[in-house]
């Protein structure tokens, strides 16, 4: 094992890269390195020492021994729309794009399965899918930009999880290479496979344990029919409440999203998507499945709903206007960034029963910080997003805003629920880490990574804090009236 | 049987075993006794740890003790109308919701509503430290940490035992019905695996005895116009015959001499091999009752890239489960080495090595 390091030498990393590599796939002028400085929470900014864009699996194989011989940290980057600063890069690191192994390798429509690599987008698996009347189910709000190997580590979500479940439930196998460069096949591309779940173990692990570079994913019959129904209200509370009276009556919706007044009214500005801007609060009820069957649950539907006290109850006219609905969900973010210098989104996941609760206490804060918020929620599994409103450049104001949001995900986990329910750990959630679980447990998963990647050079320093930050944390942050993780010592 | 939180016993026990470095055999109902590989081992009564925790219909998450009788936590989602939508066999009156996760048991629904372990939102577990930790929640949607309760599941309790399991929860369908058709396994097959890429409301398909059966759930209006469309014969007793085949009690699996289970894509045609086949899953979960040599089955199914379970009879401390490469077993024992560093939990239950 070689003892150069490379911040002493990074001049031999280069060159050793420059060797391995095609010259345009290794950066390292300071105004390429830029692109690639932040992901999609641009709050954290860093260079990393080059970035690499490997073309082949053995390129990534051989940059991965490169590394762990030399000892250089490695991070892993699919297309940078994760919003937990996974992908933010280390000073003395190397970034790895997997950008370039962006070919879609196989579709199966016999076995209804796709095999690609992890550039691909996970909007155009479904569009490749389309002419054999499949589609890959899961679809975060940026599918269009979003990358498969990036949904495989941060096990995205999307606004049909409820039916059709996570990126775990929708993957069959991957291929990965790990720190040592070898080259391992996960799960099969039957139902299961022998040994442990790893595939479950590596979906959401956050570029931690290994590098993806093939993924292979079920694909499913396009529903015959799909309809939206969307509801108005006048309390926050009476929508919260119409979402557990839908699933009472036995039926699942394919998304059932909620949206509250500044959202709606954001949203209604940047997609026109006809959403009533007097409502309090709006559901969207998606029905999906045969024609008979989405034609029976949106009767029932629309009767819940009204009886449960909505102002108004729309079904979509048709196909064009439940693509406006939608769009004006999906584009919920965006437009939120047009009514506000800047704004935090958070994603704790709650139990659905103390959803009056939370937004009440999220409003409480909110007049007390002084920061706006506005609610997205996919109410249909409890994943709350409120976007907290603020302004970068005010001293002070970002401090504030991140000490609000530590209290909403704080608030998460005390009712139950957790830290982050799709956007992952990664650079921003450390802290409250320390709030969700125990000395042990964090020991637990650090065990978990050491039997992966015993040096710990993949994306070290993310998503599982160290046991003294986390008393650093806790010494600051005194939780139940009990200090956490007592059994460290204070410094 | 009154419900009873005996977490800190069983920590106690686990504690002692690993001072005096005893091995244990964790045990809920011996109803899985059969399955895996021979048990070693002092036993681990979790048995008598049972009770359903938590379970709120409208959350769609039931949470239970380890040694609640599968049969109890059924019983209590039917009043609300929901069920475990992965369909777990039982194998016997006495299964408790622990082995069933243990063992990541689903039944003729696992292709299209997914698995136990798909199931599975969160644990509680005691590890080899002696340590009680809690992974995963009672939310769908959980990305804090890495994913260690689905990782318990299938892990044959070599990893740590489990004390309570949060499962997310659906409604039963309004209606089901089975249609059957007259055909060989080839013709079955192409009509299954054809299915996968059409919207119909069939949640399970087999073939046995050269029918190939569909059932079909969903409302009530859905399930008639389907039946239109795909034609077929009706079966009266549908119910009872996914139940039968569910729980092994066809004739195929109680005379079998040994009984393999077989993992394919769907879409494989019929295998070259000597025995009684039943094709489930759509085609892609095969059993066969056989006495060909093991080795033999195993290359057979290696050639179209499945993987062979010898799930009963035959030599349980020979090689049940398919056996793993050399990395991925390496990567394997450094995980289990990271949950359990002494080797307690059911040593050998799933590999020898493991």
């Amino acid at each position: 094992m070689a003892s150069v390091s490379a911040e002493s030498s990074p001049n031999n990393l280069f060159n050793a890269l420059r060797a391995l590599l095609p010259p345009d796939s290794v950066l390292t002028e300071s105004e390429d390195l830029h692109p690639f400085e932040c992901d999609g929470l641009s709050v954290y900014r860093q260079l990393p020492l080059a970035v690499v864009l490997p073309e082949t699996v053995e390129q990534v194989q051989a940059i991965t021994r490169l590394c762990s011989e030399l000892g250089v940290p490695l991070v892993a980057r699919g297309a940078g729309t994760g919003l937990s600063g996974g992908a933010l890069p280390l000073a003395d690191g190397v970034l790895l794009s997997l950008a370039r192994l962006n070919r879609i390798l196989h579709i199966d429509a016999a076995n209804a399965m796709a095999t690609v690599q992890p550039g691909v987008r996970n909007l155009a698996i479904s569009q490749a899918a389309a002419p054999y009347g499949l589609y890959y189910a899961p679809d975060p709000s940026s599918q269009i930009a979003c990358s498969i190997g990036g949904n495989v580590a941060e096990n995205s979500g999307g606004v049909h999880c409820l039916k059709y479940g996570l990126t775990v439930h929708n993957i069959l196998q991957i291929k990965m290479v790990s720190i040592d460069g070898e080259l391992l096949t996960i799960g099969a591309e039957t139902l299961d496979a022998p040994g442990y779940d790893l595939l479950a173990l590596m979906t959401g692990s956050e570029g931690l344990l290994g590098i993806i570079v093939e993924i292979t994913v079920k694909l499913l019959p396009k529903p015959e029919r799909a309809q939206v129904v969307l509801a108005a209200f006048d309390d926050v509370v009476k929508a919260g409440e119409a979402v557990g009276a839908v699933i009472a009556a036995g039926i699942i919706p394919a998304g059932l999203e909620m949206m509250d007044r500044l959202a709606i009214s954001a949203a209604e500005d940047f997609a026109h998507a006809g959403y009533p801007r007097d409502a309090a609060a709006i559901l969207l009820c998606e029905l999906d499945g045969t024609n008979a069957e989405v034609s029976e649950h949106i009767r029932t539907v629309r009767e819940i709903l009204s009886a449960q006290g909505a102002t108004e109850v729309r079904t979509a006219a048709d196909e064009a206007e439940r693509q406006l609905f939608w769009k004006g969900r999906k584009s919920a973010f965006p437009a939120v960034g047009r009514i506000s210098p800047d704004y935090y989104c958070m994603d704790g996941t709650i139990p659905r029963r103390e959803l009056p609760h939370v937004l009440r206490q999220i409003s409480k804060w909110s007049e007390e910080y002084g920061l706006p918020v506005a609610n997205v929620f996919h109410a249909g599994d409890g994943n709350l997003h409120p976007l907290i409103l603020f302004d970068a450049n005010k001293p002070g104001e970002l401090a504030r805003t991140e000490e609000f949001g530590q209290k909403i995900l704080s608030l998460c986990v005390e009712v139950g629920g957790t830290i982050t329910g799709e956007h992952g750990v990664g650079m921003e959630k450390l802290d409250t880490m320390c709030v969700q679980f125990e000395s042990s447990e964090l020991n637990q998963f650090h065990a978990v990574k050491h039997a992966f990647d015993p040096r710990g050079l993949l994306n070290p320093g993310k998503a599982v804090p160290t046991l003294h930050r986390c008393a650093e944390f806790g010494a600051m942050h005194v939780h139940h009236g009990k200090l956490s993780h007592p059994e460290l010592e204070r410094f | 049987m009154a419900s009873a939180d005996i977490s800190t016993a069983l920590q106690q026990q686990v504690q002692q075993a690993l001072q005096d470095g005893t091995r244990l055999d964790i045990r809920g109902g011996g109803s899985k006794t059969f399955l895996g590989r021979a048990a070693h081992g002092t036993p681990l009564n979790v048995g008598n740890h049972r009770g359903i925790v938590d379970y709120d219909p409208r959350e769609l998450v039931v949470t239970a003790r380890t040694g609640t009788p599968l049969a109890e936590v059924e019983a209590t989602l039917a009043e609300a109308g929901q069920m475990l939508a992965f369909e777990p066999p039982h194998f016997g009156t006495t299964a408790t919701l622990g082995g069933t996760i243990a063992c990541s048991l689903s039944g003729p629904r696992r292709p299209y509503a997914g698995s136990a372990r798909d199931f599975t939102l969160g644990c509680r577990l005691i590890n080899g430290r002696g340590e009680m930790l809690r992974f995963g929640g009672q939310v769908m949607k959980n990305v804090a940490g890495y994913d260690l309760s689905r990782l318990m599941a299938g892990a044959y309790g070599t990893l740590g035992v489990m004390l309570d399991v949060s499962l997310k929860v659906l409604p039963k369908p309004a209606s089901s019905i089975t249609l059957v058709y007259e055909c060989n396994a080839a013709a079955a097959i192409e009509k299954m695996s054809g299915l996968l890429a059409q919207p119909y409301p069939v949640d399970a398909a087999c073939f046995h005895g050269e029918l190939c059966h569909l059932r079909l759930s969903g409302s009530e209006k859905a399930v008639r116009h389907t039946r239109a469309q795909l034609g077929g014969e009706e079966l009266a007793s549908g119910m009872e015959f996914w139940r039968t085949l569910n729980e092994h009690e066809l004739a195929l699996f109680t005379a079998a001499p040994v009984l393999y289970r077989i993992m394919v894509k769907p879409a494989t045609p019929p295998l070259p091999l000597a025995g009684k086949w039943l094709l489930d899953w759509g085609g892609a979960q095969r059993w066969l009752a056989s006495n060909e040599p093991p080795e033999h089955i195993r290359a057979e199914v290696a050639k179209v890239g499945g993987h062979v379970t010898q799930f009963r009879g035959g030599n349980r401390n020979g090689e049940i489960f398919q056996p793993l490469s050399a990395p991925l077993l390496a990567l394997q024992q450094r995980l289990k080495c990271s949950l359990d560093p002494q080797g307690i939990f059911n040593p050998g239950r799933m590999y020898a090595e493991i």
